[in-house]
């Protein structure tokens, strides 16, 4: 057996369903083991979108997600989509084909120091000196990927390895790693106290991050939330712990959320943070917020805690567990005077202004796309207008909405969207972009028909960087520069090419049928909606 | 906030590549070094790294949680200065003539350093001491005039307290 083969195989015995990837000389012999186990294979159009897809096929199975790439530049190419997996802690293996390890620093052809390279973005790395290390190897970057904090770890495989023959194939069943042991379960005297504060509270809120969906812990979010009646506000990444019309949620904190959520967060005398970062899109200043608020922060990554803020409870552990623990305990808390003042709030938000009539309105249009979407839909946005956009206006049921919070990478939509396939035949699929965010991905309409992961797109087409354009505009008084994106192809001619049906919207006149037909037609499927460039977030 | 010093002396598996993941920690999350010391330890898998940091107390707690994230750290014991046995050996090689040379002996004999290698016109003194010491020969010879500094860092261990 070859290392090539035991690579193969230990993807077998990690139940692994698809690999997204870009072959290369380095990497062959491994698509070439690939050949003789039932694993899919998904070939890109660039190595980039192979991690963002493993992303979307992982945020949507919870298993961790596999990217494939060859040495050199596939290898750098990966980067940008795994800074962006780290960024949100999704669990991804990266495989990466490296130059004969005997060539290894001499500078050969398509030689790149990849582990060196992706080092702050990586959970860790591994670079496979010996044939006989690939089993252990590979089932502790797995391990590893998808325990405790989750995150990217990759594995970079010279090809003499991959050439070697390995003695003896045997896949450990257990990983020992001495340096390696997350806290999953939290101190019942953190949870004791974290009830005791709950009892005392006023005015608590629960502010929830993408830590829960990692957790899987979304059904006992929204019990706990329930079971003391606490309100639940929501950074980016927790868009989707809970449904948006749920009378505890008050939306999404942050200088792009709801002025509910932000009052709620100000106001409140007690923030229970869970699985959430205290990053600086979603609370600008902690220290001014939390002068008479008791703060607890409950997380698995122990640096998590106290790093942009100190809490007063800091609670270590795997958040689903620590929400179990949390069950038995009975604690008063009445927040129903609480709960009209945020009420009244959430009736006195600031309502957008119209936009121009010729134009669609994409609040108006995501509200009524989202009403006729279905419950279990999965919702994909990239990054900028159509995302901010789409967190205030996305009205979520039961599904899921992702997008790129951490690293806001652009052109993540369409390719997680397609992963997001590949981990689900049946569920409804939208992705929407922007007309740039459109063209740094649409290269990956040929995976999606290549490999029948139809999903449906739309594309917020108002010719320019929207979200730096407002920038500019606000900051710059109005003085753009390279935000013009005149010279974008006609989309419907993209879309001809690549063999999908496609849909304009000019206006919002004819929004109601044009939006039901394109979700009545079989997957996959484009739309065009136009959007005044003049038209803001805020 | 006042910026204090702290040790960490980090035990990590003897694996390459390993140094630079914790150098590469310190400067992509903007923590300092003050000084950097690696070496094998009695086991050959763990090697030690000492490394001598200051900051804020939030951002001190923070060098010590990340360090803990990284795979390779086995272990890390951290120490305010005034709890270790703290030791540097530094080389200095200074120039000298017939009317400076009296004075570096001075020098050294008061420092307790040793003059281990010399020509016609340099001399190379070497102590090891405190970091506080080293630092006081650099200062008494500066005036006369250095040629080369080469120094080991801060190398440290916990005080053995009594109970022990």
């Amino acid at each position: 057996m070859l290392g090539a083969d035991a690579m193969a195989k230990c993807l077998v015995k990690e139940q692994v369903r698809v690999i997204f990837g870009y072959p290369g000389v380095a990497i062959c012999p491994f698509f070439n083991s690939m050949l003789s186990v039932d694993i899919k294979r998904v070939l890109v159009r660039t190595e980039q979108n192979a991690a963002h897809m493993a992303s979307g096929y992982s945020r949507i199975s919870g298993e961790v997600g596999v990217c494939v790439a060859t040495s050199g530049p596939g290898a750098t190419n990966l980067i940008t989509g795994i800074a962006t997996a780290y960024a949100d802690s999704i669990p991804l293996v990266c495989i990466t084909g490296q130059v004969d390890s005997r060539q290894l620093g001499s500078d050969v052809f398509q030689e790149a120091d990849i582990t060196g390279a992706v080092e702050s973005f990586v959970k860790y790395s591994y670079l496979v000196k010996n044939v006989e290390d690939i089993p252990r190897i590979f089932r502790e970057a797995f391990h590893i990927a998808s325990t405790g904090r989750k995150g990217p770890v990759l594995i970079d495989v010279p090809i003499d390895i991959q050439n070697a023959t390995i003695s003896k194939f045997s896949y450990p069943e257990e990983v020992n790693l001495r340096t390696y042991k997350p806290t999953v379960k939290g101190h019942v005297v953190q949870i004791k106290k974290v009830i005791k504060a709950i009892n005392k509270a006023k005015k608590p809120i629960i502010c929830v991050g993408g830590g829960v969906h990692l957790s899987d812990a979304r059904k006992e979010l929204q019990e706990f939330a329930h079971k003391y009646s606490i309100p639940v506000v929501s950074t980016l990444m927790g868009l989707s712990v809970m449904s948006t019309d749920d009378p505890l949620f008050f939306g999404m904190v942050g200088n792009n959320g709801k002025a509910c959520a932000n009052k709620a967060m100000n106001e409140s005398d007690l923030i229970i943070m869970i699985g959430a970062r205290v990053a600086d899109r979603a609370i600008s200043q902690p220290d001014l917020t939390m002068d008479n608020t008791v703060l607890v922060h409950i997380d698995v990554d122990p640096a998590e805690i106290g790093k942009n803020v100190g809490p007063h409870i800091p609670l270590v552990g795997d958040i689903k567990n620590i929400l179990i623990d949390m069950k038995k305990y009975d604690a008063e808390c009445d927040c129903s005077d609480w709960i009209d003042i945020l009420n009244d709030y959430k009736k006195s938000e600031p309502v957008r202004k119209k936009p121009d009539g010729n134009y669609v309105d994409p609040a108006e249009f995501i509200g009524i796309l989202s009403d006729k979407l279905k419950e279990d839909a999965i919702y994909v946005a990239d990054v900028g207008q159509n995302q901010m956009w789409s967190c205030g206006y996305h009205k979520v049921k039961k599904g899921r909405f992702l997008t790129s919070g951490g690293m806001g990478t652009m052109g993540y939509s369409i390719p997680a969207a397609i992963g997001a396939r590949a981990a689900d035949k049946n569920r409804q699929i939208i992705a929407t972009c922007g007309d740039g965010s459109f063209q740094m991905s649409f290269m990956e309409l040929a995976t999606m028909q290549q490999h029948d992961l139809p999903v449906k797109i739309i594309i917020f087409h108002n010719g320019y960087l929207g979200l730096v354009r407002e920038y500019q505009y606000n900051t710059y008084k109005a003085n753009y520069s390279v935000v013009d994106l005149s010279g974008s192809p006609d989309f419907g001619k993209i879309s001809e090419a690549y063999n999908i049906p496609f849909f304009r919207l000019e206006n919002m006149e004819r929004a109601n049928e044009i939006i039901d037909e394109f979700l009545e037609i079989k997957d996959p499927a484009l739309m065009e909606i136009m959007i005044d460039p003049k038209d803001t977030v805020k | 906030m006042v910026d204090m010093k702290r040790l960490y002396s980090v035990l990590v598996e003897n694996r390459s590549g390993v140094l630079s993941k914790v150098a590469g920690l310190f400067s992509r999350r903007m923590f300092n070094i003050d000084s950097l010391a690696v070496g094998e330890t009695d086991d050959p898998k763990v090697s030690c790294i000492t490394i001598v940091s200051s900051g804020e107390q939030g951002t001190l707690e923070q060098i010590e949680k990340q360090l803990n994230k990284k795979i390779d750290v086995i272990k890390i014991k951290t120490f305010m200065e005034e709890e270790s046995v703290s030791r540097e050996l530094i080389l200095v090689k200074v120039k000298y003539n017939k009317s400076t040379r009296k004075e570096i002996m001075e020098i050294c004999d008061i420092l307790n350093a040793s003059i281990v290698d010399m020509s016609k016109t340099l001399l190379t003194i070497q102590l090891c001491d405190t970091p506080e010491r080293t630092n006081l020969l650099i200062q008494m010879l500066a005036s006369i005039s250095i040629v080369e500094v080469a120094r080991t860092g801060t190398l440290a261990l916990q005080k053995c307290s009594l109970s022990d």
